[in-house]
């Protein structure tokens, strides 16, 4: 008995840990509506600082005053953050600001070792919490009752401040309602940036805390960040009390699933949040937010199909690429055709994300799919290459029937979190399922036939394919289907009262996307020859949304040339430097700034107003919306 | 779509004119990968051990009196990037022999795509079994001793004690995995009285290092293998210290005794954990003395077995290209075949039957010596007493 109590503490301990940095993540969201990336970019400053900080202070004093100067500094660093990048793209598209906190993280990732050096990081014990409390022969670390302290005092001291003070009252109205606390006369900006401090320091006091039972190094940002995004979702956006809960839950589960299923911490979270979003699609004490009252449609510049000129130009550059085998190595035959192949994989995400508005934060899974369809037809069943091509991506689209059902239920960041929770778990799936999928040794030997074996075939196939694939996707754009999808992520209301069966086509949308990212898949894995679960991982889903943002979302080509400048970007800075993620985070937050539209939104919006054509429709915008 | 396709050209051109500046008659050329970004704590030093090894090479003349060049590639930690990495040297670098790679994920992507296009490849630290047996090519070699012959060198000391009552942790991944299944079944055959009473397998880096010291203290093991290493084990070190799950338990644990895994441990270093690792502060060898005080000369720093592993890489390349006097792949495996090259361990040999060095790994009890971890009573171990018999080795491996 003494067992499972001891067990239960030692989850409230780890549960506290999770909290910290979590509520400061929720309290951000909350009332900014950024997904804070970088979240995981400010835990992990906020160990080093304290890390160095503890290290030549001594005593007591110098522990805990570290402690708390390391939190207060990295607080400062948001600050500026905040200022400095953050408050030039706040009207930009939804999601655009993800784009910037992730160049962050790329950046602090390298810094980090530039400045604290390669080795892990060990410090010191924390003052007066060294030894453990024996509790009939259990051992009770004295910190973890620290921590168990810590977290409800956390959250009291964070009720307090948003029920009892006129700071607080107004960060809880700007959470409800941005638009009317700005309209009240509330300076907005200076709200913004206190919100931020205050998450970002609790994120940085989280990180400090674990000095004394954790090691500091360079990849505990990403350790971090999916699993408090996780918490966040489950205890419902905004809700500190909800971010409380659903740490708890995760760490329990954990310290007693572990007890009968040893290798359930790889999942478990994913599956917490999966069966949470289910039941509760606004998370456990979320609410349903307000219809947006602002129709996004308008603020973009109106989608129109090619014109005869530029269909024309389209295919004249398609002649061009097509002639690259005759002047290029094999290598730069190679790498135009992994860049083709994201073309395909960022432009299925983009058609849902831009045509559907369905953000996926997993849309990896469905490529990933596509590359195991292709293993598991080649490898078992045998089958010719063009079969397997054929049928391959069949499985991303089943994944992608399956899981988009659930799915588009959820709309907003909850739809991305549970995409994020699928493709967890069909990545778990591979990971673990050694007997089939090789777990993490992957499967090999899955290269292509003789007529496809040499790099210019391969390379004209994957340029073929991907300029069918986005064809047809633009297609699909501008059929009634598209139409209609544009309804739906425009006015779901609206749309519904006129008769579309919006959740359908979502649905089809989500299928829509994911085959088409499973044929990605498919053509990946012929390229590489091989297939891994890194094939449907965090990361890729994560490039794939980069490529998207980068291109503009608002666009319709966007996702194609996002998806070439990071894509060659991205080989290009590996094979340069060994400080590719610091040079491609730097590149990152500049076009985020010098183009907040991404590059194709810029580019567009300055051809639109040169265009004279156009003034009747930009009046018309421009007075609907001075009319809100 | 239109300027999509422009980029693209653009781009192969830039990178056609780039492949074809570097070609000189006189250079021999080793295309190196490795994991620079995501494991730094392990490759800065391996990278500072082939840099040596090379600056050595060409001080004695070079290859048959051509310089020897190597050039360096990030993987970022990915399969599919390691690939694009290796392409890039064998089409646009002209190298001769690809090398390197640490994740074993990573060193079968690299021997998959080597075997594919017929290049020699010399893996130098991914572990798994698969590289030379299940998966084994004969483009492959591998220097590092294996997660078998590891295994069964922990095996051999863990035998002797009088523990029955066993538990097992280590991350779920296939090195984790197979790791712990060559030490159960090796030592279940030395020791069929013996139990396994838990295993936990936390995920690799994201350990939760509280419940799972709870969950195996509760099983209450006579003795524990540990496979976690880096960030991973620290947590579970300190967690364990605290909740004194180590007290009167042996502890045989894979890596450990490597200083980049021990070092950070400083004063938590637990004491009489049977280890693999590297005690370069007590080889007492001519060969190793020798590399240890060129090593410090040049970087004012002391090796870490990651440095031994770049530097041996290295050299025994070179050694490979010497005696097969041409960059043809099959000569260089004809050469690299049985070959016998000196190193700071000793000479060791890759075996004709599975393209596994002889190179083997010092076993020995962590200690606590002001403040700092360090090996006591380590004694090193040649790797070729601890591989299977020839019979099941072509067993284990697919026919060329």
């Amino acid at each position: 008995m003494a067992f499972y109590f001891v067990q239960f503490l030692t989850g409230l301990a780890s549960a506290a840990s999770l909290f910290l940095v979590a509520s400061g993540l929720s309290i951000i969201f909350g009332v900014t509506r950024i997904v804070n990336f970088a979240h995981g970019a400010f835990y992990m400053l906020g160990a080093y600082v304290a890390f160095s900080l503890t290290e030549r202070l001594s005593g007591p004093l110098g522990f805990w005053g570290g402690i708390v100067v390391a939190a207060l500094a990295v607080a400062v660093i948001g600050v500026l953050v905040e200022i400095v990048l953050l408050r030039r793209i706040y009207h930009a598209p939804e999601l655009f600001q993800l784009l910037g906190t992730f160049g962050l993280t790329l950046m602090v990732e390298d810094l980090v070792v530039l400045i604290w050096g390669p080795d892990d990081l060990v410090g010191r014990r924390a003052p007066g919490f060294k030894g453990a409390v024996d509790f009939f022969g259990q051992n009770i670390p004295s910190y973890d009752l620290f921590l168990i302290a810590l977290g409800p005092i956390v959250l009291g001291a964070l009720w307090l401040l948003f029920q009892r003070t006129r700071w607080g009252i107004l960060v809880r109205a700007a959470t409800q309602d941005r638009d009317m606390v700005a309209a009240l006369g509330v300076n907005q900006k200076w709200l913004f940036t206190s919100v931020f401090a205050v998450g970002v320091f609790l994120a940085a006091l989280g990180g400090a805390l674990q000095i004394p039972r954790d090691a500091v190094h360079h990849a505990m940002d990403l350790r971090i960040i999916v699993e408090v995004f996780v918490v966040v979702v489950i205890g419902g956006l905004g809700s500190i009390l909800g971010a409380f809960v659903a740490a708890v839950l995760v760490s329990e589960l954990n310290a007693f699933g572990i007890l009968i299923f040893p290798t359930i911490s790889l999942i478990l979270v994913f599956l917490v949040m999966a069966v949470v979003l289910v039941v509760r699609p606004w998370g456990l004490f979320g609410r349903k937010e307000a219809p947006a009252r602002r129709t996004p449609g308008l603020t973009v510049i109106p989608w129109r199909p090619l014109s005869s000129v530029e269909r024309l130009a389209s295919l004249v550059a398609l002649a061009f690429a097509a002639m690259l085998p005759f002047v290029a190595g094999n290598y730069a035959l190679t790498v135009g055709s992994e860049i083709a192949i994201f073309v395909i994989f960022a432009a299925s995400l983009h058609f849902l994300m831009a045509v559907g508005g369905l953000a996926s934060f997993g849309h990896a899974a469905y490529f990933g799919l596509g590359a195991y369809g292709v293993a598991f037809l080649a490898k078992m069943a045998g089958l010719p290459m063009i079969a397997c091509l054929l049928l391959g991506p069949l499985l991303g689209a089943a994944g992608a029937a399956v899981f988009g059902a659930f799915a588009v239920q959820l709309s907003g960041v909850y739809f991305a979190m549970l995409t994020l929770a699928f493709a967890q778990i069909v990545w778990s799936i591979a990971f673990q399922w050694v007997a089939v999928t090789g777990g993490d040794n992957g499967i090999l030997g899955l290269w292509p036939e003789k007529w496809a074996a040499s790099p210019s075939h391969f390379y004209w196939l994957a340029l073929g394919v991907s300029a069918f694939v986005v064809s047809v996707l633009r297609l699909i754009t501008f059929s009634p289907f598209g139409y209609a999808l544009r309804g739906m992520r425009d006015s779901p209301l609206r749309s519904e009262s006129i008769g579309i069966n919006g959740k359908r086509i979502q649905w089809t949308a989500f299928i829509i996307a994911g085959t088409t990212a499973g044929i990605g898949g498919a053509l990946f894995a012929y390229l590489k020859g091989s297939v891994f679960p890194d094939n449907m991982g965090i990361s890729l889903s994560v490039d794939a949304l980069v490529m998207v943002l980068l291109g503009g979302v608002e666009t319709v080509p966007g996702a194609i040339f996002g998806a070439i400048v990071y894509k060659a970007l991205n080989i290009w800075l590996v094979s340069q430097t060994d400080w590719s993620k610091l040079v491609l985070g730097i590149f990152i937050v500049l076009i985020v700034v010098v183009f907040p539209k991404g590059i194709v939104g810029v580019v567009e919006s300055i051809m639109h107003r040169r265009r004279a054509v156009a003034p009747k429709a930009a009046a018309l915008s421009a007075k609907m919306e001075g009319a809100q | 779509m239109r300027r999509r396709t422009m980029l693209a050209a653009g781009l192969g051109l830039a990178v056609a004119g780039l492949a074809g500046a570097a070609r000189a008659e006189d250079v021999i050329k080793i295309g190196e990968i490795n994991s620079y970004s995501l494991l730094p704590a392990f490759t800065e030093p391996y990278r500072k051990g082939w840099q040596l090894a090379v600056e050595e090479v060409n001080a004695a003349g070079g290859i048959n009196g051509k310089k020897l060049v190597v050039v360096s590639k990030d993987d970022s930690g990915k399969p599919a990037d390691a690939q694009t990495a290796a392409n890039e040297l064998v089409s646009s670098e002209n190298v001769a022999m690809l090398a390197g790679t640490f994740l074993s994920n990573i060193g079968l992507a690299v021997s998959d795509f080597a075997n594919q296009k017929k290049v020699f490849f010399l893996a130098a630290e991914p572990l798994t079994d698969a590289i030379t047996w299940s998966k084994g090519n004969k483009y492959t070699f591998r220097l590092r001793p294996s997660n078998y012959m590891q295994a069964a060198m922990l095996v051999e000391e863990a035998a002797k004690l009088p523990a029955k009552r066993w538990a097992t942790i280590a991350p779920n991944y296939e090195y984790g995995q197979s790791a712990v299944a060559v030490f159960k079944k090796l030592l279940s055959e030395k020791r069929p009285d013996i139990q396994w009473v838990d295993e936990q397998w936390p995920p690799q880096g994201k350990i939760d290092a509280g419940p799972v010291v709870q969950a195996v203290a509760a099983a209450n093991p006579e003795a524990i293998l540990n496979v976690t290493f880096g960030a991973d084990l620290v947590k579970l070190v300190r967690e364990g210290n605290t909740r004194g799950l180590f007290k009167d338990r042996k502890v045989v644990s894979f890596l450990t005794g490597e200083p980049e895994y021990l070092d950070p441990l400083k004063e938590e270093t637990p004491e009489g954990w049977i280890v693999t690792g590297y005690p370069w502060y007590s080889i007492k060898t001519p060969e190793h003395d020798a590399f240890l005080k060129a090593y410090q000369a040049k970087y004012n720093d002391y090796p870490r077995l990651g440095s031994i592993v770049g530097y041996q890489t290295i050299k025994s390349a070179a050694a490979i290209l010497a005696k097969a006097g041409s960059t043809d792949a099959d000569k260089l495996i004809a050469a690299a075949e049985g070959l016998s090259v000196p190193s700071p361990f000793g000479e060791i040999t890759f075996r004709k039957i599975d393209h596994q060095s002889t190179l083997g790994a010092f076993v020995g009890k962590t200690a606590l010596k002001d403040g700092k971890g360090i090996m006591v009573d380590s004694v090193y171990r040649k790797g070729s007493d601890y591989l299977p018999s020839d019979a099941e080795v072509a067993k284990l491996r697919p026919k060329d």
